[in-house]
């Protein structure tokens, strides 16, 4: 284990300018329209100092705690995965003529510094980088594999799980192991805001240097740390029972559920554009009114649309039913065939904003007891 | 040609230019392109597809139709259903599209060397299947009975109709042509394409079959070579279809079951396909 550094929040501060310093553009946690988002911070003050998020199946609540706290709340809406594949990327774009195409030079990727990625979203981002690695040399996107190179990660481990987490079932929280530079966690010791910094690689190590003066964490201070990471990991909002889950699911196509949870669902979609591991993707074309300049843009496209499975004249995927069991077949199943693992990391974002509260550890769950019928009609839990 | 300017951020998903070297009608439908590759040579096996790119309007996965042997362009022989293949359809020598590829599983000419090849195709489902017609019949030596048999909705549907009646003119290939409806003109077979299997002589034990055309027609053969002729589903191969944006593996659109079908297939064994053409919306 590296070195375990203390700092109060003007650390913090001097930390995220240190990355703007060198060259990046530091995206964090911020609160707009009353959810948290991620977006271009410029310090310390930009940060969501004294919120948390209430959560629930189709339920997502800001509140004020009434402490002092920066990183109070889990995930909100927003994923990583919108800057390294934003859901509109120019793919393409040239000129025809009588010699074939000339192509457009592509704008270099900005240079990101990630600051508050939890650790279910680190599994997330290397997750995807499984998804779009080459096997042929020729990365399958280019943008985003120099964007992932360059982009400096500062992970923020849960101590307060939320309401619809379970990454402890995926194994991926509630502290990050890996894939950070620098990693913080939050407590509270003896009434003061405390925040306990380790560098993950080479360029973390180096970044922390340069914000020296830190002091060494105490022993006191790291027991308190990983006492409240304990009690995180014992506290999780859901669970996801995944012994067997990959045959069960593929076991039960025909299970009459469903097309019982279409009742439920809307095909909306939301779960796949907050999921921060679904990479399903389409692609536009637009001609200029000359027919002479072109554009390929590759925009996100979700499972859940009748028009995703659409071949000749026709929805391969026209019931509901069938689309959500793609998904959730997918997710938990599938996708260990295809990359050697899950594609969900626990983070319950498709709980919380599924705008029925479908949950998909209860579905899992429901398929695993044999239930046939959706019973649940309830919305929300809030009272 | 090459392009004018090399794109700076290459991956694969950008496009080749390649220049339409001739155009044919083949049905009322149906057409082939001459494609010449840009930089000489274009590799391919049997079976294998591209992304064609129709400037401005959008791309298709197209199964190439020409033997793997031709080296200067690739054949791509297309039905026109919407609205890249209609643009692709008004194309002229001389026009340029974009190709990605070739991508995909092939046909398994090597590992059926030394059998019976059975090829089955329905309507369009010949285009695949001709370079490993051509191949085996480049090949002759490498494999014992070619036997081609094809079904096709109308007299005016038999798709590269002058090759078929060569190969029935030959001795060392069987070649038999079926419709699903005819007029009183007609003097060949009616019927569906899996009545013509009885019709040939082939060793179950020794056989590769490679099957292509609509899902229906490729599991009725399929069940037709295993439960009436006790061929192993492992000597079964047949090939699938869905909508793809990307053919590597990243957009998401052909998932079958487990398998992508454009880097896992599209050729599969009919072993690792067979059970989920019975889930409807798989």
């Amino acid at each position: 284990m590296s070195e375990m550094f203390v700092s109060g929040q003007s650390g913090i501060g001097r930390l995220i300018q240190a990355l703007a310093e060198r060259g990046h553009r530091v995206i964090g946690p911020i609160v707009r329209n009353e959810a948290l988002v991620y977006d271009e911070i410029g310090g310390v003050e930009d940060l969501p100092r004294g919120w948390t998020d209430l959560q629930e199946p189709g339920r997502y609540r800001l509140e004020q705690r009434g402490d002092e706290k920066l990183f109070g709340y889990v995930v909100g809406p927003h994923s990583w995965k919108q800057y390294l594949n934003p859901p509109e990327t120019v793919l393409w774009s040239g000129t025809i003529s009588p010699e074939g195409f000339m192509t457009d030079p592509m704008p270099e990727p900005p240079k990101y510094a990630f600051f508050g990625v939890r650790p279910c979203e680190l599994a997330a981002m290397q997750v995807l980088d499984t998804v779009y690695g080459s096997d042929n040399g020729t990365p399958a996107m280019a943008g985003r594999s120099a964007q992932r190179e360059q982009t400096f990660i500062v992970a923020v481990n849960c101590v307060e799980p939320g309401g619809n987490c379970f990454c402890v079932s995926m194994d991926t929280g509630p502290t990050a192991n890996s894939g950070y530079d620098i990693s913080i966690t939050e407590i509270v010791h003896h009434g003061n805001m405390r925040y306990l910094i380790e560098s993950g690689t080479d360029a973390g190590a180096e970044v922390l240097a340069e914000l020296a003066p830190l002091e060494n964490a105490s022993d006191d201070e790291v027991q308190t740390r990983d006492g409240l990471l304990a009690e995180a990991a014992a506290s999780m909002g859901k669970t996801l029972d995944t012994e067997d889950l990959a045959d069960l699911l593929k076991g039960n196509a025909l299970n009459p559920r469903w097309e019982s949870i279409a009742d439920r669902c809307l095909a909306c979609a939301n779960c796949t554009l907050v999921c921060p591991t679904c990479f399903c993707n389409t692609v536009d074309d637009n001609l200029s009114l000359d027919g002479t300049h072109a554009t390929r843009t590759r925009k996100w496209d979700s499972c859940f649309t009748l028009g995703f499975s659409y071949m000749h004249g026709r929805p391969m995927r026209e019931s509901v039913g069938a689309r959500y069991r793609q998904w959730i077949t997918h997710k938990l199943a599938t996708w260990i065939d295809q990359f050697g693992e899950m594609g969900c990391v626990g983070c319950g974002r498709c709980i919380t904003w599924c705008p029925v509260g479908i949950d998909i550890t209860a579905e899992a769950e429901a398929i695993r007891r044999g239930d046939l019928r959706d019973t649940q009609v309830r919305i929300g839990g809030f009272a | 040609m090459e392009t004018l300017t090399e794109p700076v951020v290459i991956d694969q998903m950008t496009p080749t230019p390649f220049r339409v070297r001739s155009a044919r009608e083949e049905l009322s439908h149906t057409f082939t392109l001459e494609l010449e590759p840009p930089n000489g040579d274009f590799v391919f096996k049997p079976g294998q597809f591209v992304m064609i790119y129709a400037f401005g309007i959008g791309e298709v996965p197209i199964s190439i139709s020409s033997s793997p042997a031709r080296e200067a362009t690739i054949l791509l022989t297309i039905r026109r259903t919407g609205a890249v293949t209609h643009a692709l359809g008004r194309l002229k020598p001389g026009d340029f599209v974009g190709i990605r590829g070739p991508y995909g599983t092939p046909w398994p000419m090597e590992e059926a060397e030394g059998r019976d090849l059975l090829i089955i195709g329905g309507g369009i489902g010949l285009a695949p299947l001709r370079p490993a017609i051509y191949h085996a019949m480049e090949n002759r030596d490498k494999y014992e009975r070619v036997i081609v048999l094809y079904g096709t909705r109308t007299p005016d549907d038999i798709l590269f109709q002058a090759q078929l009646e060569r190969f029935s003119a030959r001795t060392d290939v069987t070649s038999l042509v079926t419709v699903d409806a005819a007029d009183r003109g007609w003097r060949g077979s009616v019927g569906v394409v899996t009545r013509l299997i009885g019709r040939v002589g082939f060793e179950p034990a020794n056989t590769t079959a490679m099957v292509c055309g609509p899902e229906i027609m490729m599991t009725v053969t399929a069940e037709r070579l295993m439960e009436g002729h006790s061929m192993a589903p492992e000597n079964i191969y047949v090939t699938m279809e869905r909508n793809m944006k990307c053919g590597i593996g990243v957009c998401g659109h052909c998932q079958f079951g487990p398998k992508f079908i454009c880097t896992d297939g599209a050729v599969f064994p009919y072993t690792e396909v067979g059970e989920l053409f019975d889930i409807k919306g798989v």
